[in-house]
């Protein structure tokens, strides 16, 4: 699908690599490949999707995305700009316009922080021009979009349910109107059926918004659901890239057949 | 809150009465009491001493003197000092001062040292400040607090510039208010810094490790995503969650502010409670005992109390009703 404008993501020969060190010395003995060569590109508006199992490094590709690791070579290119190796304060625009979904809804919210600290706090950052009020009119009107209540605001993160906490996760990403996010995981630590209702409501977000995903998995059946591409990880590299329909009709790689035949069927 | 309070405070009643009863027995069965040194002088007739056995009550079986005694404590008269003839509360408010002082100054000085080092120990993990700052803490826990103490009562008399102990100077009373204040300052540096040390080495092990643990928390890494610069998420994010274990370790500390500089202020002859307490055990002066016993238990039966309460104030996710 050929695209006349530049793709929002264009990601080429990607290596995350981390040092194994031993010794008194932190001598460096060797190093994992959790990212090792990998590239794609993800159109403006649409949503690939990332799979694989524990440990093929798809959450190390969407945290050097947005900069939580560092890449070890390679290039990353947002809207056409090299954005591989800024500086952290050069990054910080980026930091609005790339936002991230974790996957662990328990432990991504500070348990000290009220749920209008935690989605304010990005505010505070990226629109320094707003007063309290406006903050708060905000953040209220971020929690109506994804499904809670404003008077839900002045509670802490432990009052509510791993759905529920993951909405937060879901405003607190939105707040700084991104572009572009990456949804890491984000329901596969919820009960089944929370799941549906999370997805539905990242896709009704993508329509009303015009976003752009990332959306990392490690179940086939969840990202066929949402996905318009997908791409297939193993051990640091991408084994299958295809349309979803592609890949599931059709599937290339022997590990694209096994994690195919490891979806429950009905 | 105020419901949970009143029934941690209740059930104070049982347990104390569960302690002083332990160590009155305790004292009773163990061998000799406190006319023991007089029975050991020859010239002294035999019926002073069952005059003196009379006088004091120590004729009458173990629980009857119990319950005399109880009976006089829930009244709040926690009796005579046998060894000093005044009484016990009169004793230990004429000490308490002194220890109260030294504890404060050490449970200071130990956090003013290791909050600092624990959290720079942790950002700058595996750098050379931080394996230093472990070998320091790893001696300053290996040496025994008395050890200390004796080292530094050498140090003072061998190159001067501190007292080598008591609470204030010979010449005290003819000192400027202000040389007073300063004369009780010096007397309390080295026994603080003596204290302090241990207590400062295991601060700063719990810092640095409540430190690591949350910055390698999920919350952090959302943090970092939003922007928020990174000493912002080390004051907000990380300080704020690691420092709960120590926030309630201050309600412990409450419990030592009485009892928990025997051994330093024996060996730095600092004549705080800690002293009185240690001699009034060796001479079996009773009543001085159960009332330091009936207060040692009833600071640690409240410390505990205000560690859990501030342990709610500080984390939102415990609440104590219902």
């Amino acid at each position: 699908m050929p695209s006349t404008t530049t793709p929002l993501l264009q990601v080429e020969n990607l290596k995350v690599h981390f040092p194994i060190t031993a010794g008194l010395l932190q001598r460096r003995v060797g190093e994992v490949k959790a990212v090792d060569d990998v590239s794609f590109t993800i159109e403006r508006g649409t949503t690939v999707g990332l799979v694989g199992e524990s440990g093929s490094g798809k959450t190390t590709i969407g945290r050097a995305l947005i900069r939580l690791v560092n890449p070890t070579g390679g290039t990353i290119r947002y809207n056409g700009k090299d954005i591989t190796f800024l500086r952290e304060s050069q990054f910080r625009p980026y930091r609005k316009k790339i936002q991230i979904i974790f996957q662990d809804p328990y432990n991504s919210l500070n348990p000290r922080l009220t749920i209008f600290k935690i989605i304010s706090e990005a505010l505070e950052i990226h629109f320094p021009a707003m007063g309290l009020e406006q903050r708060r009119a905000r953040v209220a009107e971020l929690l109506g979009k994804v499904g809670l209540k404003p008077e839900h605001m002045d509670r802490y993160p432990h009052e509510f349910s791993g759905g529920q906490r993951q909405r937060i996760g879901i405003a607190r990403a939105l707040a700084v109107e991104p572009e572009f996010i990456v949804c890491d995981e984000p329901v596969s630590a919820l009960d089944v059926s929370v799941q549906a209702q999370i997805v539905n409501l990242l896709q009704d977000l993508q329509e009303e918004l015009g976003l752009t995903y990332l959306f990392i998995a490690h179940d086939l059946a969840v990202v066929e659901h949402i996905s318009d591409f997908v791409l297939v990880m193993n051990q640091g590299k991408i084994v299958e890239a295809a349309t979803a329909d592609a890949i599931y009709q059709n599937p290339q790689d022997p590990y694209t057949k096994r994690l195919l035949d490891a979806v429950p069927k009905i | 809150m105020k419901t949970y309070i009143l029934r941690r405070l209740l059930l104070m009643i049982p347990m104390l009465l569960g302690v002083s009863l332990l160590v009155f027995v305790l004292v009773y069965i163990s061998p000799g009491n406190y006319l023991d040194v007089l029975k050991a002088q020859r010239d002294i007739p035999a019926e002073f001493i069952a005059k003196k056995e009379r006088e004091l009550g120590l004729d009458r079986p173990w629980y009857m003197q119990y319950v005399s005694w109880l009976g006089r404590t829930v009244r709040g008269d926690f009796g005579e000092s046998w060894s000093y003839r005044i009484p016990v509360i009169e004793l230990l408010a004429q000490r308490a001062p002194a220890t109260l002082a030294l504890s404060l100054t050490s449970l200071v000085f130990a956090w003013a040292i290791a909050v600092p080092l624990g959290v720079f120990a942790a950002v700058y993990r595996n750098s050379i400040f931080d394996k230093l700052s472990a070998l320091s803490a790893y001696a300053a826990l290996s040496i025994p607090e008395f050890f200390l103490a004796l080292l530094a009562v050498i140090f003072a008399s061998q190159w001067g510039g501190f007292p080598t102990g008591g609470l204030s100077a010979i010449d005290h009373d003819y000192l400027s208010p202000v040389g007073q204040l300063w004369d009780y300052v010096h007397h309390l540096i080295l026994p603080t810094i003596v204290l302090g040390i241990g207590g400062a080495a295991g601060l700063m092990r719990v810092m640095r490790t409540n430190m690591l643990d949350v910055i390698q928390s999920d919350y952090v890494m959302t943090a970092r995503a939003k922007g928020v610069p990174g000493n912002v998420i080390m004051f907000r994010h990380v300080l704020r969650n690691a420092i709960n274990p120590l926030v309630t370790s201050l309600g412990f500390a409450f419990s030592g502010l009485l009892s928990g500089a025997v051994l330093v202020e024996n060996v730095m002859n600092y004549p705080g409670l800690g002293q009185l307490i240690f001699q009034a055990f060796m001479r079996k002066d009773r009543d001085v005992v159960m009332a330091a016993v009936i207060i040692g238990s009833s600071m640690l039966i409240i410390g505990n109390l205000i560690a859990d309460i501030l342990l709610a104030w500080v984390d939102p996710r415990i609440r104590y009703d219902k």
